[in-house]
């Protein structure tokens, strides 16, 4: 079965959970509005009426809930997909996240483990109401035991998630709202997973690499178009999966290009992106031709909808900080 | 006006304090199979207590959470619970373990510090001991869920104390199981006491079991030192789950016999008075006096079954001390289900610490 129009990624999106949950009857769906709204956003649309009330469930509105919820019935072999309906409603499940999910393997010695994903939209552009715009996948990554995922495009949407569903351990499914529908690409319904754990190439460079993930990704891609004019070819990388890191590739392309600019929407200190500099810092020094960069959002509050332009990291700044970054020698 | 709601909660017990018989009894409880069987189990868990609180106070445990005076509770729980059913404990249902078939040195193994305490062979679909408040009614919850998915007729057991009942999940826990009819029983071991913080402070409410009522599921409250009112309870419970005919919150009143944990004392919050109540009141001896009465156990038996569980544990502890420690390189085998790169290179440097005896 194949699409033959160009859908865009919160599509994609269900098109993947409409494939798994028609190719293994023990993927089950639960979150809040998922059934017969089909979710907030439309991404679990038409699964209700395809697969019944039993395996895509409407909870009652209780973020922590559904992750012990989820717990349970993972640890009984099905394969729930827990929708929270904004990331910045996470908070609630997270004592069930740390303490349960990412250790129910490691607690049981491999007697009992947890294949769950809990998917949830993220971050900023959209002017939405106040704790709906934060990006804190930093906060996931430094969990033991879980991994977390993000993807930039549909077509990396689709392989991911039915990646994530098929991982036999817990997946931090995180969704850039800002480009849920800001992207249409042809996504073939082949049911072919991506690889959880690598960076993916978006492009190719030799002067100096771009690496970013999530919605950044299409101001990272503008400015390589823009730079390239100037004669200064990018390489991009998606990281696409921040636990566990695939050093190799970043360390690879860094190790080709000798500069680096990190991108993220996220609050500059203690996050993915510092995590990525220390690597650079401890394992490609040699390589380096130039301090590492980094654009990222302040480190303050996520601000309410009128100064959320002036957070967003902007493609200008990627090029400044890519220029600044070939001035050294 | 109108009433919208009314409620009410049963209170049940069959053996009063004196041992003394207060209510019809069951026809089970006529002959001496189970009642007698009942009081051994309970014989060695009380046995175990014991001595793991002597192992611990002797450095070869680590902290330990007493389980005196809820052995009626998880003794009788666990008895009635079928093999698929699934019991999810809370860290004070050591008894209801080892009833499932768990072996006392795999109990004293989880107590000594070591992860296969929690992947007993005989633990089958059974969470491990839970020790964050409350989470495991949401889980059990969870296990309900994927039984009621897959139509099958088995109960989950959820285990919690009453300082648990203070929490969101657990209330979380009460109304999804409502709501969704779930095959689950929440028992509450009531032993009166969150570490120093009595009944009193969690709750104002005059049972704990009426919090079921908010949440549209049945509640009852019976005496956790009466091992007939206890099985008589439990088992309708465990029945009805079973049967698709919903959930079930039974508060058992017990009372706590021991510190919270070998790391607590409670003589700093409790009054002697109280414990002596507590011990006047404690289902064992209960047990063992009607047990006498009946002419079903005398002295001579209580004499040979306390020598057979002193064996018994013996032969646990032995077992318990003799485990090696697992290699350093576990901490990274059961992360994940493959290991992912970066910490296959950080588990061959723990392997190369660990070789170098450098810990």
């Amino acid at each position: 079965m194949s699409t033959q129009q160009a859908i865009c990624m919160v599509e994609a999106i269900n098109l993947a959970l409409h494939h798994a949950m028609r190719n293994d009857d023990d993927v089950v769906l639960l979150g809040e509005d998922v059934g017969t709204n089909g979710g907030v956003f439309r991404a679990t649309i038409g699964l209700k009426e395809s697969f019944g009330m039993k395996r895509v469930m409407d909870t009652p509105l209780a973020e922590n809930m559904i992750a012990g919820l989820s717990i349970g019935m993972a640890a009984q072999g099905l394969k729930p997909i827990a929708e929270i309906q904004f990331l910045g409603f996470i908070f609630p499940a997270m004592e069930h996240i740390i303490c349960h999910a990412a250790r129910l393997r490691n607690r049981t010695r491999g007697r009992l483990s947890c294949p769950l994903v809990i998917r949830a939209p993220y971050g900023g552009g959209i002017h939405a109401p106040e704790h709906h715009s934060e990006s804190t996948e930093a906060i996931f990554a430094q969990i033991p035991g879980l991994r977390v995922v993000i993807p930039s495009s549909p077509q990396r949407a689709y392989g991911l998630l039915l990646s994530a569903i098929q991982n036999p351990d817990p997946v931090i499914f995180l969704e850039p709202k800002r480009i849920y529908r800001s992207q249409n690409q042809i996504v073939e319904d082949n049911g072919q997973a991506l690889p959880l754990d690598t960076c993916f190439t978006l492009r190719e460079g030799a002067d100096i690499s771009l690496i970013s993930w999530g919605a950044m990704i299409k101001e990272t891609l503008e400015a390589a178009d823009h730079l390239a004019d100037e004669g200064i070819q990018c390489e991009v990388i998606d990281v696409a999966s921040m636990n566990p890191l695939d050093r190799e590739t970043i360390l690879a392309s860094v190790g080709k290009t000798g500069r680096c600019v990190i991108i993220q929407e996220a609050p500059l200190s203690c996050s993915v992106g510092s995590e990525i500099a220390s690597l650079l810092a401890s394992e490609a020094l040699m390589d380096l031709r130039a301090p590492v960069a980094r654009v990222a959002g302040y480190d303050t509050v996520m601000p309410y909808f009128r100064l959320e332009d002036q957070y967003m990291p902007l493609t200008i700044q990627i090029i400044d900080a890519a220029k600044r970054t070939m001035e050294f020698a | 006006m109108s009433i919208s709601f009314e409620g009410q909660i049963p209170f049940y017990q069959y053996m009063d304090e004196q041992s003394e018989v207060v209510n019809t009894l069951p026809e089970w409880a006529l002959i001496d199979e189970t009642l007698v069987r009942y009081y051994q189990q309970m014989v060695i868990a009380r046995q175990f207590d014991n001595k793991a609180i002597a192992l611990q106070r002797t450095g070869q445990l680590g902290t330990y959470a007493s389980s005196a005076g809820c052995e009626a509770i998880d003794v009788v729980t666990a008895s009635l619970m079928k093999k698929e059913d699934v019991l999810v404990p809370y860290y004070r249902n050591h008894a209801m373990q080892m009833v499932r078939g768990m072996k006392l040195s795999e109990v004293l193994l989880y107590w000594g510090g070591d992860e296969r305490g929690n992947s007993s062979p005989a633990q089958g679909e059974d969470f491990p001991n839970c020790v964050p408040i409350a989470t495991q009614c949401l889980h059990a919850c969870g296990v309900a869920s994927a039984i009621k998915i897959r139509d099958q007729q088995r109960a989950t057991v959820s285990m919690l104390g009453d300082g648990a009942t203070s929490k969101g999940d657990f209330m979380e826990a009460l109304n999804v199981a409502g709501v969704w009819q779930l095959p689950v029983v929440f028992i509450i071991n009531n032993n009166q006491w969150a570490i120093s913080v009595p009944r009193a402070l969690q709750s104002i409410a005059p049972t704990l079991a009426q919090k079921a009522l908010g949440a549209g599921i049945r509640g009852e409250q019976v005496d956790g030192n009466d091992v007939i009112a206890l099985h008589q309870s439990v088992e309708q419970a465990l029945i009805r789950a079973r049967e698709g005919k919903g959930p079930t919150l039974i508060e058992a009143v017990s009372y706590r016999l021991s510190d919270h944990t070998t790391a607590d004392d409670a003589t700093r919050y409790r009054h002697p008075d109280a414990l002596k109540t507590g011990w006047d009141k404690e289902p064992i001896k209960r047990l063992r006096d009607y047990l006498h009465a009946q002419g079903w156990w005398n002295e001579s038996n209580e004499t040979q079954w306390l020598q057979h569980t002193t064996t018994l544990i013996q032969e646990a502890v032995d077992q318990y001390l003799e485990t090696s420690p697992q290699p350093a390189s576990a901490m990274f085998d059961y992360l994940y289900a493959e290991l992912p790169l970066q910490l296959k290179k950080q588990r061959e440097i723990a392997i190369a610490r660990s070789d170098k005896g450098v810990s």
